[in-house]
């Protein structure tokens, strides 16, 4: 297997707080992988620094073969092979579901607009909310926002998901359809790094956990060594509060 | 029977209701007839007391017919909208009587003392309002100094517009942008050139005779459509992450937010030729719409940035986590939303711009108000100030009042949270 995203201490700087501190991470094709800690640990800037929705100030971070810094000249291109879905859906609210999830292949890949839609339903339907189609986001449960936002993701066909905590701002009975979403994306082959406290999922699902604390990377272990026999003394205190 | 007549109760409903109403009604018999039969019954009160006799007999009143849940819907009405206690009764009572005191005497000043018929002012005899005025002067109005028999091609080209308009109500969705591209770029010219004349056999009619409402739509349409554009610019300009391009949007923002437009008016009249090479003239109207469009977008901006401001910080990222740089994020996702968002400014911005028009007085372009402002002046027509304001006045108001109706409408047919 092959890498597709690679980072070499990489540092990350709001003014004087440090949020990362020389995280190295390799990640290759179809592999799944999984980050917990405690809040305020750094799981989402590292995970928004590999699309630059933030940057990092040191080190490197190579996607697909292409290094991420401030020269990239092409970051639009890199975004575009990297999907991304949001704690907060993130849905564009003045669009139909159907426009949310063509928007983005009809002007940033260049599709033809029928395309584009047959794409969008076909990916409509894997996330089971085709007959929402021509609704608008407000008019739909947070699930079915969150699922329409992970097809939106998957219309621009990309190579690696990213998960932003997707399902912490759900209703308790929401969690399961998003999960199950994301179980069926998974076993189709899909390389995705999820940041999320749902640990069944993560058992279910990952190759390999990672816990974060303080901006570093504590531990990274098969997901089975894990959960049975973490290492480090901050990672058996943090699971055996949330197990 | 228990009759406390500071606690009215349900038991007694009917006996507290008939003594309410017979006073209440009592206040307003001798309101009336003091009002207008000049026939006071309370003169034998001292003075301010007799003038009060009206309200205060209406407040007790209303105070002896306050009864909750009383059964009787009516009642109940008159209760929770007028009557909620002692001093919005008196409110109430203060508004009904102001409003049935002075609303015959305007009307009288408006309609039926008014003269309509003749063509001078000595025609109006009855001493309301003498709409004579407007009436002979409503082409000078309308069109300004435009030479009558000329005065097709002002009707023509907005005869044009409002078709257009019309027209593009009805056309399929695919076609719609033709028109509105047509209307934006193609009709302006048309429009323009079809009024100032000059070429294709049309006489040339310099601009200092346009005037009047035709020239209020003509520099309003102008400015509002420029102004936009710009603005809109401006707003992305001023939260550009290139230093040079914010510090000139900032720049530019707080110059002309500074100044106030009719200085800007004088200065493009006055000042603007002395920087202009020799020989070179710009038309009068085309430095003053410049000024406005510019002023108006100053403040476009400010609005809009508002609009962008208050859209979450998501909706920026997950634009750009597909792959849309700066430009298709702003058209696609930001500026539809943004804009969405401050409707009520913009047409706030929009109205102040029409009812700005008249300051182009200061280079001597005379629209509506400003003609009026001349018609009153002529020597046979003194003392008509009254009735060419009221009349300018509800012109502004009309032509506000539907561009407030239309942002209305837009935003309830734009909403999509239902």
């Amino acid at each position: 297997m092959s890498k597709i995203i690679e980072l070499k201490n990489v540092n990350k700087w709001f003014d004087k707080f440090q949020a990362l501190k020389d995280v190295s991470l390799e990640v290759n094709q179809q592999e799944k992988i999984v980050i917990c800690g405690p809040s305020g640990s750094g799981k989402s800037t590292l995970i928004r620094c590999i699309n630059r929705l933030e940057e990092h100030q040191q080190g490197q971070i190579i996607v697909d073969g292409k290094e991420i810094s401030e020269n990239t000249k092409d970051i639009e291109k890199i975004r575009a092979e990297v999907g991304m879905v949001f704690q907060q859906f993130n849905l564009f609210p003045h669009l139909s579901i159907l426009d949310n999830c063509t928007l983005a292949p009809i002007w940033v890949k260049k599709l033809p607009k029928k395309q584009a839609e047959e794409i969008a339903m076909k990916n409509l339907e894997r996330v089971q909310i085709a007959d929402q189609a021509k609704k608008f986001p407000g008019q739909l449960s947070g699930g079915q926002q969150q699922r329409c936002a992970l097809a939106r993701a998957l219309c621009m066909e990309p190579k690696i998901m990213l998960f932003d905590e997707p399902t912490s701002a759900l209703d308790p009975e929401m969690i399961k359809e998003v999960l199950d979403a994301m179980v069926d994306l998974a076993k189709a082959g899909m390389t995705m790094i999820v940041v999320t406290h749902e640990m069944g999922f993560a058992k279910e699902v990952a190759d390999n956990m990672i816990f974060m604390d303080e901006g570093k990377i504590v531990e990274k272990a098969k997901t089975k060594d894990f959960f049975d026999n973490p290492k480090s003394e901050r990672t058996k205190l943090f699971l055996s509060q949330i197990l | 029977m228990n009759l406390n007549l500071l606690k009215p109760n349900k038991e007694n409903l009917n006996t507290f209701v008939t003594t309410g109403s017979t006073l209440i009604l009592v206040g307003f018999f001798d309101f009336f007839t003091s009002t207008f039969l000049d026939l006071n019954f309370t003169r034998f009160l001292p003075g301010g007391l007799s003038f009060l006799t009206p309200i205060i007999l209406g407040v007790i009143g209303l105070h002896l017919i306050r009864i909750e849940f009383s059964g009787n819907r009516l009642l109940d009405k008159i209760n929770t909208n007028f009557n909620s206690s002692n001093f919005n009764a008196f409110l109430s009572l203060l508004v009904i009587f102001a409003l049935i005191k002075y609303i015959p005497s305007i009307l009288n000043w408006f309609i039926f003392d008014a003269d309509f018929a003749g063509n001078t002012k000595q025609d109006c005899t009855s001493g309301g309002a003498c709409w004579v005025f407007v009436k002979v002067w409503l082409n000078r109005f309308v069109y300004g100094m435009y030479p009558d028999a000329e005065q097709w091609r002002i009707n023509t080209s907005f005869f044009m517009l409002f078709a257009l308009v019309g027209a593009s109500f009805f056309t399929p969705a695919n076609l719609k942008k033709y028109l509105l591209i047509f209307l934006l770029f193609i009709y302006p010219t048309i429009g323009f050139k079809l009024i100032s004349g000059g070429d294709f056999g049309l006489k040339f009619i310099e601009t200092g005779a346009w005037g009047g409402l035709s020239l209020t739509f003509i520099v309003s349409a102008f400015a509002l459509i420029l102004c936009f554009p710009i603005g809109m610019f401006l707003a992305l300009g001023r939260r550009s992450k290139l230093p040079a391009i914010r510090y000139s949007s900032i720049g530019f923002i707080e110059l002309w937010r500074g100044v106030p437009l009719i200085t800007v008016l004088f200065m493009s009249a006055v000042m603007f030729p002395m920087f202009l090479p020799d020989g070179t003239y710009v038309d009068k109207l085309i430095r003053v719409l410049v000024a406005i469009t510019l002023f108006e977008a100053a403040y476009m901006a400010e609005v809009i940035r508002g609009g962008l401001q208050a859209l979450p910080k998501g909706q920026y990222e997950a634009a750009k986590s597909l792959g849309m740089g700066y430009w298709r994020m702003h058209f696609l996702i930001v500026l539809p939303q943004a804009l969405k968002l401050v409707i009520p400014g913009i047409a706030n911005t929009f109205l102040a711009l029409v009812k700005d028009t008249p300051l182009i007085f200061v280079v001597g372009l005379l629209e509506l108000a400003g003609m009026v402002n001349l018609a009153k002046t002529n020597p046979e027509w003194l003392g008509m100030a009254m009735e060419g304001y009221v009349f300018a006045g509800l012109v502004f108001w009309v032509i506000c009042y539907a561009m407030s109706r239309y942002s209305q409408n837009l935003e309830k047919k734009l909403s999509t949270e239902r």
